[in-house]
């Protein structure tokens, strides 16, 4: 079918960092964040028209340095947040002539340092109407983020990525640097931010998070990260550790997500290819094991609104959707209630309830010619979602409608 | 003719006349008298002839007319002369005759004279005798009438003197049984009650029969008692005791309860067999011990240079000596219990049965009741005894010497056989094979698990002898990758004996079960022991069980050790793979020949088929294989990984030498090389082009290069950077970096080194570099790209995943300024 075919989109640097603009319900609108170590990075609004299956981009300049993780304000459409490496000596070497700085290289290795850190920004409220007048005007001279403030720490560390309390009035978020937690307040329309509590990873050697998620249930009270191979579980009221699941993963855990209806079900992906689901209740096995890629996963993503629907993304190039029936808050399928079906349909009911659901990989996306760092759902449309590759192409997919009806019906 | 010359010639008979001729002249007188010899009257038909001479119808008249009319004068002349003649012999015989007959007439005349005298002397005789006859009489007449009142008297008295001696018989029965009592003649005794017993009855109603009645019955009670405590002390012999009860039946002393206190009787001596058995079940320490010992004896046949396995268990060693093994318990059991059980059974059969048949007590239903007893009691006993010898069976886990179990089994099985013969329709036998199935299922299951510790024990030693060469490996390394080949236990020698070792085990094992169907053995012809035990025992639960046990174990390798990454020698990996790998070609329809050869299968029963075995080996192998790649591949990334994050790539000095870590790399993968060689072939590889190590990345030397990192910030073309870097991807094929690997040593390297370059690439892309760090990843893969492409297939393959990791490095860049091509490859030849 002419629109279940992706929608491409290039974009003219390397980029990582992808989120869905959470607060934004009607839209389907993605953020993209770029890493070039040499020009003005920028962040890419994505607007995708699902009805006339084209895309609107507007640029917002990030001059502060490359985007490594991106997140959206659950609350207020236009802020966001980034964690960014800047390369302190940066203007001082580009100044420099190329031929030169051969000469003077014990200057260069003793000053130059890459910090990352972390950013609350507001986008320009025009922004959206600069770019529907002239599209290319506003591509050549684009508005620039408005910083709000610093989630800066220096005894903390380097920023890994930032979470914004899901669901959330958009006044606290968690950053992640080195091994620390820091839960931060924002305040004054987020331009003041204090550190509320922090947590402390403690262990031999560097110990470092990866990543994290903030969980959704539980009021909003828990962490899950990951460093190396281990998922831990926090309590954010007393900042100390709930659980601990060693050796989560053969080699690295790199991205962890919380399933939006089952509790106590995490998904989690790592360097050995594969992608487990957790019952943080009993940590010794994972409760499934996806391999399905044949090489690191990037990224695990749960549908919002059905959670059998699991996106990950791997430096295989492949994107790969996912039906966790079996494991999702509705194993037996949509459940309908008694009143509302006729009698006929109630026979077709149970014939629907009798055929085992299984699990199944619904379908690999392989529109990416390079690694597939990150994917995200929309946060309008649970039909749809976006992946980003290294070489700065995102495409935006559908779930097969054959699949979705099901899933509907 | 004239009579008087008859008779006065009388004197003058012709004495010399034949006797032929005479007869012939009888003859024609009684044929002229109508006579034949028998008297009777002939019938002569032709005799009607009127002109036969010699009929009776002869008219001479027409005779002499039909002469005359007929003949001729002559033939009338001849004819006369005849007749005269005739006529003239005649004559002479009938004068013979009338001279014979006189003669006799004359006899018989003296004769009846003579007798005529007599008769009058004998009638005077007659008459005297009847004159004395009738004095007799008389006399005779008059004694018996005087004898008649006398003889009456007699007879009599003789009526009266028996009724006294069976009365004599009667009246002395209590003293004569009370001395038989005394002498203990029970036999008698009761024989004599028995004579008794129907006159004392009869007559009960006369107060001395009464009494002559209840004394007898008092001693028979009292002789009942002492039969009754007799039969119940139990020391009697057998032959007294069935002596006993017959007595007693006879005693009519109720046949049930006497059944019940036989068995009862005999329970208790059965039951102190039962408990012999029991007491030697008991030791259960020793019986651990000999466990031990077993197993352990099993395992050091197979590995008789370890010792110190020996010393330390010899000293358990006695203690399973002092008891008793299961031959010796079966023949205890055979021949106390199962004997005395049968010995019981018959003569329970001979009393209750056999004997009852014949008797008045048939009528009572009493065969049936007792026949109902006997199996209950045979029933319980046997179950008891069975339980036993199950118990003792199960202790049986020792699997060094089948012979003994299979022997004691057959032993068991064949007394049980007489229990059959004895006790139609009993179940005792069926439980006795039930038994013997059970312990063979039992022990083809020991042996399937003593296969498996096995095999696993062989597992072991094969990780300690990896383990210990790997040092000197790693220690003389440096010297050459060839220096695996000398380490004294090398891949394929450890493979070899491994697969050896194992197939020897499977093929001692097979011969151990394969006496439980030895032709010699009772139970080998049952149905279960032909069929069901050769298919789903043997071949099912013990060789295919055992081979899915092998692919299983080796599966599990692969996901255990994925997580830690390392628990398993990756060795071992490699060497299990091979070892699935034959097992698919060759070894597992080997062994299932042979086992169905050696056991003769027919298969009722589905079976597993060779090809699901077979390619579940294949599977195990592939599986482990790609785990071996996986974990190798693991290795060699960590090392790039760590070397690439713990450095500051934007503060490093220029490179003046190739990373040590890089060197490794080559040599861990040299030695890689060398091992996957030593048991996977070569493989194919596409064909090298001339100077493959000396390939130079485009992205340096071309103006490629320059076009993708000068490239300026140009929005309205947003595909522009990367356009070259895409069309090239476009034109390569998509590596699938953790992909399944062929069963050669290219493909296993190729997917090593695929691993190893990505995770590099993955690393440098997490990385910001200085101008010199650029210009160390450069050196570092152009030493690679030096030996790495003689490794894998496609050499392609490398150039491309170091071009992306160098072009990755450039981008990463803060200040792109590549080494010159020359300057590179002086460094990497300085090494």
């Amino acid at each position: 079918m002419e629109d279940d075919a992706p929608v491409i989109y290039g974009l003219e640097f390397q980029a990582r960092a992808l989120t869905a603009q959470t607060a934004e319900t009607d839209a389907v609108r993605f953020l993209v964040g770029t890493q070039s170590l040499k020009f003005d990075n920028q962040i890419h609004i994505i607007d995708f028209d699902d009805e006339n299956n084209i895309i609107n981009k507007n640029v917002l300049l990030h001059q502060a340095g490359e985007i490594w993780h991106i997140g959206a304000s659950p609350a207020d459409k236009a802020v966001l947040t980034t964690c960014y490496n800047k390369s302190e000596s940066h203007c001082l070497l580009l100044s420099v002539a190329p031929f030169a700085a051969s000469l003077c290289s014990s200057f260069f290795s003793s000053d130059s340092r890459v910090v990352s850190c972390a950013a609350v920004w507001r986008m320009p409220s025009d922004w959206e109407t600069g770019s529907h007048e002239s599209p290319d005007e506003s591509a050549h001279n684009p508005q620039t983020l408005e910083l709000l403030c610093h989630l800066d720490d220096s005894t903390h560390g380097n920023a890994a990525c930032v979470l914004w309390e899901p669901m959330g009035d958009g006044k606290r978020v968690i950053s992640l640097a080195d091994n620390h937690a820091l839960l931060w307040d924002l305040q004054e329309s987020s331009t003041q931010a204090t550190v509320s509590s922090t947590a402390t990873l403690e262990g031999k050697g560097q110990l470092k998070f990866t990543s994290g998620k903030w969980s959704p249930h539980h009021n909003c009270s828990q962490l899950a990260t990951a460093n190396d191979t281990a998922i831990r579980g926090w309590d954010l009221r007393t900042m100390s550790q709930i659980y601990c699941i060693e050796n989560a993963h053969g080699q690295l855990v790199r991205d962890l997500d919380f399933n939006p209806n089952r509790q106590y079900y995490l998904a989690s992906c790592g360097d050995d290819c594969k992608v487990k689901f957790w019952d943080v209740r009993s940590v010794q096995e994972p409760v499934k094991t996806l391999e399905e890629h044949s090489h690191w996963v990037w990224s695990v993503r749960y549908n919002h609104s059905h959670d059998q629907l699991v996106l990950t993304a791997s430096s295989d190039s492949r994107l790969i959707l996912s039906n966790m029936v079996s494991i999702s808050s509705e194993p037996f399928g949509h459940l309908v209630d008694d009143e509302e079906l006729s009698e006929g349909e109630e026979l077709h009911q149970e014939d629907k309830g009798k055929e085992p659901l299984k699990d199944s990989v619904v379908s690999t996306y392989e529109e990416h010619e390079d690694s597939v760092y990150a994917a995200e759902w929309s946060s309008a449309d649970p039909w749809l979602f976006a992946s980003l590759s290294y070489d700065g192409r995102l495409v935006i997919n559908r779930v097969p409608r054959a699949l979705k009806y099901r899933i509907l019906l | 003719h004239s009579w008087p010359p008859f008779i006065m010639d009388e004197g003058s008979v012709p004495v010399a006349e034949d006797p032929g001729r005479r007869r012939r002249v009888h003859g024609m007188l009684k044929l002229y008298y109508g006579l034949n010899e028998e008297g009777k009257a002939p019938e002569q038909p032709e005799s009607l002839d009127p002109c036969d001479i010699n009929g009776p119808h002869f008219d001479p008249e027409l005779y002499l007319n039909k002469l005359r009319r007929e003949c001729s004068l002559t033939e009338l002349m001849d004819q006369e002369t005849c007749m005269v003649r005739q006529i003239r012999s005649l004559d002479s015989d009938m004068q013979t005759l009338v001279y014979e007959n006189y003669n006799k007439f004359i006899s018989a005349t003296d004769t009846i004279r003579k007798m005529k005298n007599d008769f009058k002397k004998m009638e005077d005789e007659m008459d005297c005798l009847s004159a004395n006859m009738a004095a007799i009489t008389e006399f005779s007449a008059r004694i018996s009438g005087t004898l008649q009142d006398q003889h009456a008297q007699i007879t009599k008295l003789s009526g009266v003197h028996t009724l006294l001696r069976k009365l004599q018989f009667l009246f002395e029965l209590p003293a004569r049984l009370n001395k038989c009592l005394e002498l203990q003649a029970y036999a008698q005794a009761v024989n004599t009650h028995r004579r008794a017993r129907c006159v004392l009855q009869q007559y009960s109603h006369l107060p001395s029969f009464k009494g002559i009645q209840d004394d007898c019955h008092a001693i028979m009670d009292k002789l009942a008692q002492e039969l009754r405590q007799k039969f119940r002390d139990g020391g009697s012999s057998a032959k007294d005791l069935s002596e006993c009860v017959e007595l007693l039946l006879q005693l009519d002393e109720p046949a049930e309860e006497l059944c019940d206190k036989f068995l009862s009787h005999a329970r208790s001596r059965l039951e102190s067999d039962l408990q012999g058995l029991e007491a030697e079940i008991r030791p259960y320490p020793s019986t651990s011990a000999t466990k031990d010992a077993s197993v352990h004896g099993l395992s050091s046949t197979t590995a008789p240079g370890s010792p110190a396995d020996g010393s330390p268990k010899n000293s358990s060693l006695p203690s399973p000596a002092s008891n008793t093994d299961i031959l010796e318990f079966i023949d205890r059991g055979c021949n106390e219990f199962v004997s005395s059980l049968c010995l019981v059974i018959t003569s329970y059969q001979e009393l209750f049965i056999n004997h009852a048949q014949k008797g008045e007590l048939a009528s009572k239903n009493i065969p049936q009741m007792a026949n109902g007893k006997l199996h209950v009691f045979v029933d319980d006993l046997a179950a008891r005894y069975f339980m036993l010898v199950e118990r003792r069976i199960q202790e049986e886990k020792g699997v060094g010497d089948n012979s003994l179990l299979v022997r004691a089994l057959d032993r068991f099985h064949r007394r049980l056989q007489a229990v059959a013969k004895l006790l139609p329709g009993s179940a005792v036998p069926n439980k006795g094979t039930e038994i013997v199935i059970r312990a063979a299922t039992e022990r083809v299951k020991q042996y399937l698990s003593a296969l498996q510790s096995f095999y696993m024990d062989s597992l072991t030693d094969v990780r300690q002898a990896l383990a210990t060469p790997r040092l000197s490996v790693a220690g003389t390394s440096v010297a050459g990758p060839a220096s695996g080949r000398d380490a004294p236990t090398s891949l394929p020698e450890l493979l070899s004996s491994l697969s050896a070792s194992i197939l020897n085990q499977i093929k001692s094992v097979l011969a151990s079960v394969h006496l439980f169907t030895a032709k010699d053995i009772t139970f080998s012809n049952k149905p279960y022991f032909k069929g069901e035990f050769c298919s789903q025992g043997v071949r099912e639960s013990l060789v295919v069980s055992f081979i899915k046990f092998v692919c299983q174990s080796s599966r599990q390798f692969c996901e255990t050790a994925g997580d830690k990454g390392g628990s398993t020698p990756p060795a071992l990996l490699l060497l299990l793979s091979r070892l699935c790998l034959d097992y698919e070609t060759s070894t597992i329809s080997y062994i299932l020949t042979l086992t169905d050869e050696q056991f003769l299968v027919q298969h009722h029963s589905p079976v597993t088929p060779v090809t699901t075995l077979c390619a579940e080996a294949r599977e195990a192998a592939q599986k482990l294989l790609n785990h071996y790649v996986k974990v190798q591949g693991l290795i060699i990334s960590q090392m790039l990984r760590k070397s690439v994050e713990t450095r500051d790539w934007v503060n490093t000095i220029e490179p003046r030498n190739v990373r040590a870590v890089m060197k490794r790399v080559v040599e861990d993968t040299t030695s890689i090389d060398v091992q996957v060689g030593l048991l996977y072939e070569e493989g194919v590889r596409k064909a090298h082009s001339s100077d493959s190590s000396k390939r130079t990345f485009s992205v340096y030397s071309s103006s490629r290069q320059q076009a993708r990192y000068a490239a300026s910030y140009t929005p309205s073309a947003p595909m522009d950077t990367n356009l070259l870097s895409n069309i090239h991807k476009l034109f390569s094929e998509r590596i699938d970096i953790f992909s399944s690997v062929e069963f050669n040593k290219v493909s296993v390297m190729t997917g090593i080194i695929k691993i190893s370059l990505k995770t590099f690439l993955e690393c440098v892309r997490l990385r910001t570099f200085g101008r010199y760090g650029l210009q160390q990843i450069q050196v570092d893969c152009h030493y690679l790209q030096m030996y790495l492409w003689r490794f894998v297939s496609d050499e392609n393959l490398v150039h491309f995943l170091l071009d992306e990791i160098v072009g990755s490095a450039a981008h990463r860049c803060l200040d792109p300024a590549p080494m010159e091509q020359s300057v590179i490859e002086v460094i990497c030849e300085r090494g």
